[in-house]
């Protein structure tokens, strides 16, 4: 069936309470509302409102106490409205859902799933664009998934449900309605942590996840057009933990390396993926790894976001560089 | 005073009845401030209903409407004096204007652009997005003119589902531990976004929520501007006079969308919004002033008329005001910016350089 990311995740919600009764959804405006993107479209008609409900607006509470019932046995999926909203309980994700599994050496887990969306592009006012996922690289115990297409999305959302510990998943605002993809309205699974080759090259790898994905695309189209450029695309789809065997693989094969996101640049996921080729196949590589992200500032405001941003023309300049003989 | 009796009771305070009859005491205030109160009422929404059309043209952002809740807006800051502070949410740009704030500077803010002239001396904070987080801003700035020995007031406001934030309640803590002087409001709207009031908080009244901070508190009549008016002027004189913080809450109503994001219809009863358009606030304070010979229907319409020139003058001016440049946002995230992030901009502007 063809099924935007919205019609996907709203599947593979409806999917996972249909099968596993532990699995409750909690949020603001998620109920009657069906989120304010309308992910959880009438699921609360469907399941009730015990296991989808609405909460008081607390972003804190929400996780602290999904972190609680995550402890108990129940399989909370939480949405946080906006991911900039995240920095109101990095507290209860930092310090409490990564830490209940190593805090009880195991005897208690944190089966915790985080939905937010993400990104810019829609003119949003502030703090609704931002992308956090640097900040949760650097937080150790959680996981990290972004996927780029409704395909991806709805097996991610479906490992992520199903994962022992605690995953923060976050979706594109822009992905959320762009396209449609053939997707199965039955029960089906990708694995957490396996990243996926786009589009196969010989000359330079792109790295990239989110929306980044089809910007990638765009310009592998304008490189080959203007130099007849081989470009590997490879979604990471799980940020943390990133699939380093892919990110070797892929370099070892083209020598040439791009990472592109919309996050800042310091200490970002593409400064992680350019450690990883460095520990492990430096000398496969023919040239520096090229990094196309948002500027180090804090997420500017609509006006000026397509300046922010990372475009084809940007990524295209950063290949024409790695290519220069 | 009658604030220092600690009010939780679930009977709002009011010197206006719906009707517009006069129930109560009437505040000092001369025929002029009365006419001003109304005017920046009817100009708060003028503004959420013109920029409201914009966005639907796609020449405005994001906006939430305003409608319904001028009352509380305009007389939360109209006893405020020049060096008095505000920390609002999105929600209280009449507040803003009436503290001085030019409307082409705000209506700027709607092109999807910071302004750049916002005056440092209107003591506004600008809005902030994450819910409630301001009522700390409010006791943060109160503590520094105690501190400094100044005779300065800080209020707060906030909507009702900012009461379930974790920063309104350390907000109201603070306030009550430092005897702060600021005054922290609450506009209960009745809905943050779906989530209808009872759903947000078990407690009969948010004002109630004072008592367990050892912060008095009062509940108003949110669609009153006498009332909202009157208990603001004694809670921000208590606080000037080194008497300590006070928590009101306010009863009203938001008569429109979340923001033109949202669609009510999908959560909430048109009954229910009917029966608030029959409360609405700039009617009830008309109908007093029309009795009362300060006012009559035409003149009302004239003054309408004449806001609605003034907001799209307000408006010409902020689409004529050129737009940011591209590379601004490097400009304030920090006083000197290191190395890397001059070569950032330096690698924007060619891109700019490139589509010009």
């Amino acid at each position: 069936m063809q099924m935007t990311m919205i019609e996907a995740l709203n599947s593979a919600l409806a999917l996972e309470l249909e099968r596993d009764q532990r699995v409750i959804l909690l949020g603001q405006d998620i109920g009657a509302n069906g989120g304010v993107f309308r992910v959880t479209e009438h699921l609360q008609r469907k399941f009730g409102e015990e296991r989808v409900f609405d909460t008081p607006l607390s972003e804190s509470a929400i996780i602290g106490s999904s972190v609680g019932m995550a402890v108990y046995g129940l399989r909370p999926v939480a949405e946080i409205q906006f991911a900039g909203f995240l920095f109101v309980c990095m507290n209860q994700l930092a310090s409490q859902a990564a830490r209940i599994r190593i805090r009880s050496a195991g005897a208690y887990t944190c089966p915790l799933v985080v939905r937010a969306p993400y990104g810019g592009g829609v003119r949003t006012p502030e703090l609704h664009s931002d992308s956090l996922e640097g900040m949760f690289l650097q937080t150790p115990g959680l996981k990290v998934v972004i996927p780029s297409n409704p395909y991806d999305a709805k097996g991610l959302l479906a490992s992520a449900i199903a994962d022992p510990d605690p995953v923060i998943f976050l979706e594109h605002i822009k992905l959320y309605r762009s396209f449609r993809q053939e997707t199965p309205e039955e029960h089906y699974s990708i694995p957490l942590g396996k990243a996926k080759t786009v589009q196969e090259g010989s000359d330079v790898s792109i790295f990239a996840y989110g929306a980044m994905v089809n910007v990638a695309l765009e310009a592998a189209k304008l490189a080959q057009q203007e130099m007849g450029t081989s470009v590997e695309i490879i979604d990471l789809r799980t940020i943390w933990p990133l699939d380093e065997e892919a990110i070797v693989h892929s370099v070892e094969k083209t020598g040439r390396a791009i990472v592109v996101h919309e996050a800042p640049r310091a200490g970002g996921i593409g400064a992680e993926v350019t450690a990883i080729i460095n520990d492990r196949c430096l000398y496969s590589l023919l040239k520096p790894v090229g990094r196309v992200t948002g500027y180090d500032t804090p997420y500017p405001v609509p006006g000026l976001e397509d300046y922010y941003l990372p475009t084809p023309e940007k990524v295209l300049t950063a290949i024409r560089h790695v290519m220069e003989p | 005073m009658t604030i220092q009796q600690i009010d939780s009771s679930s009977i709002p305070y009011q010197i206006l009845d719906p009707e517009g009859n006069l129930v109560g005491e009437m505040p000092d205030l001369s025929a002029e401030r009365m006419l001003s109160l109304y005017r920046f009422m009817q100009l708060g929404r003028v503004f959420s209903n013109k920029i409201i059309a914009l966005q639907r043209q796609g020449r405005a952002t994001t906006f939430g409407s305003l409608a319904g809740q001028e009352a509380t807006a305009v007389g939360l800051a109209a006893p405020l004096q020049p060096q008095d502070w505000l920390a609002t949410s999105y929600r209280e740009i009449a507040s803003l204007f009436v503290k001085g704030v030019p409307i082409p500077t705000v209506a700027y803010s709607f092109r999807g652009f910071t302004p750049q002239n916002w005056p440092a001396e209107s003591h506004c904070l600008p809005i902030q997005i994450v819910i409630g987080t301001q009522m700390l801003h409010a006791v943060g700035l109160a503590m520094a003119a105690k501190i400094s020995g100044d005779p300065v007031v800080s209020v707060g406001v906030c909507g009702d589902g900012a009461t379930s934030e974790g920063d309104f309640n350390e907000a109201l803590n603070f306030a009550g531990v430092f005897q702060a002087p600021v005054v922290l409001v609450v506009q209960n709207n009745g809905w943050a976004i779906s989530v209808p009031r009872p759903k947000q908080s078990a407690a009969q009244t948010l004002a109630s929520r004072g008592q367990g901070f050892g912060v008095p508190s009062r509940l108003v009549d949110g669609n009153d501007i006498l009332a909202v008016y009157d208990i603001m002027q004694k809670a921000v004189e208590r606080a000037r006079t080194g008497q300590g913080p006070t928590l009101i809450e306010t009863l009203t109503y938001r008569l429109g969308a979340h923001t033109t994001a949202d669609d009510p219809t999908r959560y909430r009863d048109s009954a229910e919004v009917e029966s608030w358009h029959a409360k609405d606030p700039i009617m009830r304070y008309q109908k007093f002033l029309i009795r009362r010979d300060l006012l009559n229907q035409d003149r009302a319409q004239q003054i309408v008329e004449e806001l609605e020139d003034e907001v799209n003058e307000a408006i010409r001016q902020a689409e004529e005001m050129p737009p940011m440049a591209p590379d601004s946002f490097f400009d304030y995230t920090m006083a000197n910016l290191p190395p890397r992030l001059e070569e950032q901009r330096v690698d924007l502007l060619h891109y700019v350089d490139l589509k010009d």
